[in-house]
């Protein structure tokens, strides 16, 4: 079960770095690609495949997943689109995946490189951006308001 | 003898004050170089010739009064096209914004108003900063003055390529995980990435807001420093803006002073997959720096290995949620509107049709980062992983004063080459992302050119938080060592045919 979710690993991160179909590689992406693929597959099987569900990292996103995704984020996806994205996604998911196993232990998160405190500008009156202004660029407006398409969904 | 396009901003600045040259002069020099070179290299989206002569005409006849102008005023600047501009386009490379003019000024393009620049245009980019190369702009790529047949860097190619082919003296670029320093080494042009709140980001189109960071482009390092000067410093319009004052990086950039300063090589950036040609010169580079004077030593940042694989979590993810506002309502394109769709298919629709495939790619990634039963597992990580660069930073500058590094582990590369694998395309930032997941300030210059393609090669230099006097006393010492006449390594491309 371990040798078979390693082989698709490496199959995932073999996928970038082979040479391209039209002949055409580059010599320094793909000997640091090789470099890449050392750190990852190191860190990977340091972690352990138990550790990895643990954690919630899932190492191959199908279309359809894709789909839900492009959903969530408002973005029509053909179905060539959501097969391509999924091999890519694969790839740079399994690569970015060695942040896990290195973020274990008692580490404070940083959202933020500086310490953000809320900031308050002092209370003057100043002139805003007019109605006009604000509206010139709405891709459809009326009777000075903004003109959406319908908010709710046709009845059943 | 040169003329006005040639020249320096300082130069020029020197020219203008005693009344040599006039603003008007120094703009039209610029626009005709444009108008010249500009069908080959792409580097601008927008250029208003009538609105850059009238603001000329204005700060000569300011002069002519008799006014005590700033240092920059009259010179011409260029500005990538992710800072609002009211009267201009500002499309951030984005069909989506292709028809978008802003009703309100970035504080950058406001100071450099102020400050007598004149803004020519506004300059190519990956669509929403998105990018190593400028091949995602929706609008066609830039291409690189030193070889038409490779990427300038990205995402802010067009204000690196803009500055190489000479058709402006100075740009502003903006800096998420390399978008200026990468340009500039590929281009052979100086970049600086300020620290994080030290150039206000208001009026800057959003990507990842813990590390977008505007700064100053140039062909020499004092004049870098000359628009750093412009434009640094607290803006309240910006809640992350730092109320300290600028360092006094042009007393920097003119000293070059780098006697005693203890220069760190970072140990995990280099070796194998950096290039040959890169190493060379980096190295050379050093030993230059030791000769006038500098202290060397190897520092190791283990965490280093691990920055590009947070940021690639942590940028997607503030991305996703930053360009969540581009919903086709109030402003921007808006498609399949027939009054048959509800609004969320409107929306849906419109961001397929707006974004091009690399802002595609992030958002989802992103989205599916933070999204519920991952977020630990990615966004937190990369999280905790970013507070151990800044504690890896944090150890080395107890050591040393500055670290070093290769700008990009490559030259420029050939289009198309890694469009297709965005990891590969991705790694171009390995060396530039560390400084903006912990926000100090960064910059890259000149090295020289690679002997194995004559390419120009860039030489990092990373500082502790506020210390950007730092960068320049190593960017004028490396600058006056490579080339004792002064002159920048894009000389060599004065009189160069830029034609397809």
């Amino acid at each position: 079960m371990i040798s078979h979710w390693l082989i698709g690993w490496i199959s995932q991160l073999g996928r970038c770095l082979r040479p391209r179909a039209d002949g055409c590689s580059c010599p320094h992406a793909s000997a640091f690609g090789q470099r890449w693929l050392r750190l990852s597959s190191a860190a990977a099987v340091r972690m352990g495949r138990a550790r990895r569900q643990e954690l919630g990292v899932i190492l191959s996103l199908s279309p359809q997943e894709v789909a839900r995704l492009a959903d969530l984020a408002r973005i029509e996806l053909s179905l060539a689109e959501q097969e391509r994205l999924a091999g890519q996604l694969d790839v740079i998911l399994a690569a970015v995946a060695v942040v896990g196993p290195a973020a274990q232990g008692d580490i404070r998160p940083t959202s933020h490189p500086l310490p953000l405190v809320n900031v308050f500008r002092p209370d003057v009156l100043a002139p805003g951006l007019g109605q006009a202004d604000v509206l010139a660029m709405s891709p459809a407006q009326e009777g000075g308001r903004f003109k959406v398409p319908r908010i709710l969904e046709e009845e059943a | 003898m040169t003329g006005l396009a040639d020249l320096g901003a300082a130069e020029l600045a020197d020219l203008l004050a005693s009344g040599q040259v006039s603003s008007v002069e120094a703009v039209q020099a610029c626009l005709d170089r444009i108008e010249a070179a500009d069908a080959a290299v792409g580097a601008f989206l927008h250029v208003d010739a009538d609105r850059a002569l009238a603001a000329a005409r204005a700060v000569d006849a300011r002069r002519a009064a008799g006014a005590d102008l700033p240092p920059l005023a009259g010179v011409p600047v260029a500005v990538k096209d992710a800072f609002a501009m009211t009267g201009a386009p500002t499309t951030c490379g984005s069909r989506l914004l292709e028809h978008w003019r802003p009703p309100y000024d970035s504080s950058v393009v406001r100071r450099l108003q102020e400050a007598g620049l004149v803004i020519v245009g506004k300059t190519n980019m990956d669509e929403f900063a998105m990018g190593s190369s400028t091949e995602n702009s929706a609008f066609g790529p830039t291409r690189n003055p030193w070889d038409l047949g490779r990427i300038p860097g990205g995402s802010g190619g067009g204000s690196a390529a803009a500055l190489a082919a000479y058709e402006a003296p100075l740009a502003i670029g903006s800096d998420t995980g390399g978008s200026i320093r990468q340009p500039a080494a590929v281009t052979g042009t100086v970049g600086v990435k300020p620290t994080y709140g030290g150039v206000s980001r208001y009026g800057l189109v959003a990507m990842a807001s813990s590390l977008d960071q505007p700064g100053p482009c140039a062909r020499s390092v004092l004049d870098a420093a000359l628009l750093h000067a412009v434009i640094g410093g607290y803006d309240p319009k910006d809640s992350t803006s730092i109320d300290a004052p600028v360092p006094d990086v042009v007393a920097a950039a003119r000293s070059g002073d780098v006697a005693g300063l203890r220069i760190g090589v970072v140990a995990e950036l280099g070796g194998e997959g950096y290039a040959p040609g890169v190493e060379q010169r980096f190295h050379e580079a050093v030993a230059l720096l030791e000769a006038a004077g500098a202290k060397v030593s190897e520092v190791s940042c283990p965490h280093f290995d691990l920055a590009l694989a947070a940021y690639y979590l942590i940028m997607p993810s503030e991305a996703s949620s930053n360009l969540a506002r581009f919903d086709a309502m109030r402003y921007g394109l808006r498609v399949g509107d027939d009054g048959s769709r509800s609004a969320e298919q409107v929306m849906r629709l419109s961001r397929a049709r707006g974004f091009g495939d690399e802002v595609k790619r992030r958002v989802i990634l992103g989205t599916y980062a933070l999204s519920s039963g991952y977020f630990d597992a990615y966004y937190g990580s990369a999280q905790k992983v970013r507070t151990l660069i800044g504690q890896d930073f944090t150890a080395a500058f107890e050591r040393v004063d500055v670290l070093v590094s290769p700008t990009c582990p490559t030259t420029a590369w050939p289009f198309g080459e890694r469009l297709a694998d965005p990891l590969s395309m991705y790694k171009a930032d390995l060396c530039t992302i560390p400084s903006n997941l912990a926000g100090g300030p960064a910059a890259s210059f000149p090295a020289g050119l690679a002997p194995e393609d004559g390419l120009p090669v860039g030489f990092h230099v990373m500082a502790p938080p506020l210390a950007e006097d730092r960068l320049y006393l190593v960017g004028t010492a490396l600058e006056r060592a490579l080339e004792p006449s002064g002159a920048p390594l894009a000389a060599r491309l004065v009189g160069k045919e830029l034609t397809l």
